[in-house]
């Protein structure tokens, strides 16, 4: 039988996916921007899941609330990637080090 | 009024001093010798004065202060004269011999440029001196004590362009510093059990000290009298030249040979047996005190007398003459025979100061050459340097009726007949010491005097006897080391000169004893003759005459067949080796070590820069977050988060 | 019975696909991958009977967000070469990490349940239930205001990508509006005396 642990850890298993996913990748700033959707859906999962089995629909109200602000946000993230890619006709993560210490 | 006359006796040196020292360039060099001459006959006349008050006139003694200079915690510290028989008869001592040297330095610093500053420092001595044996308490024996210390360093120095003059006086000073560190820890220990600095006060007190003990390590107490005496002798072995602080003596011949007749033959070195006869109600009270003092001293007189054999110097071989001879004195008083101590010093100082002035007339004759393989058949050119010479020598060996003779049998007797710790030991080695004595003695006569002329041909030509003002002393000193004995052994060590001032058990009274078998100075000579110490002295001069005179082949070879015994003999049984590299060489280390490891290392090393180097680190390190990537920055936060959930895991 | 078999193709599709958008070297195949997680996901929320949820996640997520990805990917003139090396130097510490994470999850989740006591079975949605209904309700009531602030900031994202992206290429021409406005009639007429002349 699935529960919810099993949407849950399903859940968990996607966040920790992508949070590798911003870590190992350094060459590709479009790869991180969608490491971080991937981030989102799985905490949409969590809503979802938990929306279900306690019958409560609020759940789904703020998934769609996160929907839209994911959207806006990924618009200028690629936005502001498209200028960076016009200044330093690269995408290497690496060379985004300008906030050094 | 006889306050005044005591008062005048220090003073009138001082006064000299200062005005020859400060003033010299203005009253130039007649003005100089003349102002401190007059200041010491002044005090010699004065001191004959008292003296002579004191025996004809039977002038009580004087004990009183004269300046409070400071009272700290009830102990008064005073300014004050204790003037008994044996105050008088150093007193006498001191001036004469001063005066003495004063005359003959005229004629032996004549071409020195810094004639005023010498005479400004024999005065400033002999101030300092007659301020040691006047005093009639513990400060201003000590401040006599470091005064004469510290003269004698101007003295030894006196010559500072010398590496070697300065290095002697360095050491003269170092070494007697050792010496006053165990003499003020004894004053100290007098203040600590009788509150008090006075020399009466410590005396009365004396039965009550001897009874009480004193803890110096765990569970081990010592008798606070032993521990008092101890300590207070250590500081006369460092002033008095006693085995193992006896290693600056020989090397304070580097001063002219004035000061070498003056401070280190007659004066100075004699304040530490001063001082013990002067404490003998203390040193009576302490078998075990009276055991070391005796056992050291007959160490000295033995083991320098050997040293003496070897040494081709005149100056210095008359120097561990001295060694040995005050070693002799050191043991008279560990016999309790503390009158035959003080009269071996009197009759010492003249004939000592006569030996060390004749042959500063020899060294001035032979152009400063002071090396005794280069003279030889002197005795033609210095007849007046030789006959005094010879009268010294024939007194310090003992020679029957000259002054040292009544004197070193006296103390021979005395330790036959003591019963104090180490007296067996302490017999031998006097015994023994009067063949070295003799032998040493005349083989410098010899090899002066006598023998084949060994100097160059310029040297010889240039040979004369020395000025008047070098040869009257070395007469007026001859005269009483040859009769002052005679005249003064009767009462002086049997007739209670020292009663009252010197106190001795009635189970330790040696010379009680001797003198209840005295009948005259003919008596005691003939007596002489009964004990081996004479033909011991008669053994000496043949054998120093036959290795020296006749055969002079032998010593040469005696030195190759016994080469080892002369390797000790010239290392001077590795003292010197010993202080300078172990003790000053530890120090040091110590100190070098103290600045590698301690402070170059630990302090600024580790410290200062190790801790602003760790800072330093610390920032190259973390400097690595500030990367400016934002995935390090995110991946740093997820970090985070792991590490806080699983805290918050494992706290439920 | 079918629910269960269900949910483990589209869990394994879905992980699967989010490894293939980490690990993928051409970031096209990244974008493709991620379209594939998103259509598992919805199918996940269709059996979590979240079906407007599902659906918009196709037709905004997908259709909107991933296809705006694809455009700047395809615009954007990446060098392939130099993305292929360097991915692996990291690649233990980043495992480490993330299964740091599962288990920590997995800890609560599974081993302790959040502490909570859960129904095993979901409740029961009533009688026509309609999810887009419910959705709707609540969302034009209670959230009314978060639905229009949501929408303001669509509206400001559109305005921000314009703004950042803007180019200005020397030798266009534009209107500067305030130019126009703050114009004053003598710069634009001038009012020239002439003498009335016939024409023959």
């Amino acid at each position: 039988m699935i529960g919810l642990p099993h949407f849950l850890l399903l859940a968990g298993v996607l966040f920790s996916i992508a949070v590798a996913g911003i870590f190992l990748n350094r060459k590709n700033v479009i790869v991180l921007l969608m490491c971080i959707e991937l981030m989102l859906l799985a905490v949409n999962f969590n809503f979802i899941a938990f929306s279900h089995w306690l019958g409560d629909i609020h759940g789904q109200v703020f998934v769609f609330f996160i929907l839209t602000v994911a959207a806006a946000e990924s618009a200028i993230g690629l936005a502001i990637l498209v200028v960076l890619f016009r200044e330093r006709k690269s995408i290497n993560v690496e060379n985004l080090d300008t906030m050094r210490g | 009024m006889m306050q005044n006359v005591y008062l005048a006796i220090p003073l009138a040196p001082l006064i000299a001093a200062i005005l020859a020292g400060l003033l010299g360039r203005v009253i130039g060099r007649t003005g100089a010798h003349t102002v401190t001459i007059l200041g010491v006959a002044t005090s010699f006349a004065l001191s004959a004065w008292v003296l002579k008050g004191m025996l004809v006139d039977g002038v009580a003694t004087y004990n009183a202060p004269v300046y409070t200079w400071l009272v700290a915690d009830g102990i008064q510290m005073q300014v004050g004269f204790l003037i008994d028989h044996l105050t008088a008869l150093m007193m006498c001592v001191v001036t004469f011999v001063s005066l003495m040297v004063h005359i003959y330095t005229i004629g032996y610093m004549h071409e020195d440029p810094g004639y005023q500053r010498f005479f400004a420092y024999i005065s400033l001595f002999t101030f300092a001196m007659l301020m040691l044996v006047m005093s009639n308490n513990f400060l201003q024996l000590f401040f006599g004590w470091e005064a004469v210390g510290l003269v004698s360093y101007l003295l030894i120095g006196f010559w500072f362009t010398r590496p070697t003059a300065i290095f002697a006086n360095m050491k003269a000073f170092l070494v007697n510093r050792v010496g006053d560190f165990g003499f003020l820890l004894g004053i100290a220990a007098i203040v600590h059990f009788t509150g008090s600095l006075d020399y009466g006060v410590a005396f009365h007190a004396a039965p009550l000290i001897a009874h009480q003990s004193f803890t110096l390590f765990e569970g081990q107490p010592w008798n606070a009298m032993t521990v008092v005496c101890i300590c207070l002798f250590i500081g006369a072995m460092g002033k008095s030249a006693q085995v193992p602080l006896h290693v600056w003596l020989p090397d304070s011949m580097e001063g002219p040979t004035p000061i070498s007749a003056l401070i280190h033959a007659a004066t100075m070195v004699t304040a530490g047996i001063f001082m013990v006869a002067r404490m003998s109600p203390l040193f009576e009270l302490s078998e075990t005190a009276l055991g070391f003092v005796m056992v050291i001293g007959a160490t000295t007189a033995l083991f320098m007398g050997f040293l003496g054999i070897v040494n081709n110097d005149i100056k210095r071989v008359v120097a561990y003459s001295t060694l040995s001879q005050l070693g002799y004195m050191t043991v008279a008083l560990g016999a309790s025979a503390y009158a035959a101590g003080i009269f071996h010093l009197m009759t010492h100082a003249f004939f000592k100061a006569l030996l060390f002035l004749g042959a500063g007339s020899v060294i001035v004759a032979m152009h400063h050459e002071q090396d005794m393989r280069h003279m030889g058949g002197l005795r033609k050119y210095l007849p007046i340097t030789y006959w005094t010479s010879l009268l010294g020598a024939l007194a310090l060996i003992g020679f029957p009726g000259f002054s040292g003779f009544f004197s070193k049998d006296a103390l021979i007797e005395a330790v036959s007949l003591s019963h104090a710790p180490g007296a067996s030991y302490a017999l031998f080695c006097v015994t023994a010491g009067v063949f070295i004595t003799a032998l040493y003695t005349f083989r410098m006569i010899f090899m002066t005097f006598h023998g084949e002329e060994r100097m160059d041909a310029h040297t010889r030509e240039h040979l004369h006897e020395s000025p008047w003002v070098i040869t009257l002393p070395l007469v007026l000193l001859a005269i009483p080391s040859v009769v002052i004995g005679w005249f003064t052994v009767g009462p002086v060590l049997f007739g209670g000169y020292f009663d009252g001032a010197i106190f001795v058990l009635p189970q330790h009274n040696v010379l009680a004893e001797i003198g209840r078998e005295y009948d005259g100075q003919g008596g005691f000579i003939l007596n002489a003759f009964r004990s081996p110490a004479i033909y011991l002295a008669f053994a000496g001069v043949a054998s120093a005459w036959f290795l020296y005179l006749k055969r002079p082949d032998i010593p040469a070879a005696l030195r190759l067949k016994l080469a080892p015994l002369y390797r000790v003999l010239d290392n001077k049984y590795w003292f010197d080796w010993f202080n300078e590299n172990v003790i000053a060489g530890g120090a040091r280390g110590i100190g070098r070590l103290f600045w590698r490891v301690g402070d170059e290392m630990v302090i600024d090393g580790a410290l200062v820069n190790g801790s602003a180097r760790s800072v330093g680190w610390l920032a190259a390190v973390t400097r690595h977050i500030q990367s400016g990537y934002l995935y390090h920055y995110a991946f740093a936060m997820i970090i985070g988060l792991a590490a806080m959930l699983a805290w918050m895991l494992s706290q439920a | 019975m079918l629910t269960t078999i269900l949910f483990y193709v589209f869990a394994a599709m879905l992980v699967g696909a989010s490894i293939g958008v980490v690990l993928s070297r051409n970031p096209v195949h990244a974008a493709l991958f991620l379209v594939l997680a998103f259509f598992e996901s919805a199918a996940l929320w269709l059996l979590l009977e979240a079906e407007f949820l599902g659906i918009v996640l196709v037709l905004v997520y997908v259709g909107a967000v991933m296809v705006l990805f694809l455009f700047v990917i395809m615009m954007l003139d990446v060098d392939l070469e130099e993305l292929r090396a360097g991915l692996t130097r990291y690649a233990p510490l980043g495992a480490l990490v993330a299964g740091i994470m599962i288990a920590e999850i997995a800890y609560v989740v599974w081993a302790r349940h959040l502490g909570l006591n859960f129904p095993v079975d979901a409740p029961l949605p009533p009688e026509h239930y309609s999810n887009v209904h419910a959705l709707g309700t609540i969302l034009y009531t209670d959230y009314m205001l978060p639905f229009q602030l949501a929408a303001v900031v669509l509206l400001i994202a559109i305005v921000a990508a314009i703004a950042l992206t803007m180019r200005h290429r020397p030798g266009y021409k534009r209107q500067d509006v305030s130019a126009q406005v703050a114009v004053r009639r003598n710069d634009r007429l001038r009012i020239v005396k002439v003498d009335a002349e016939k024409y023959q």
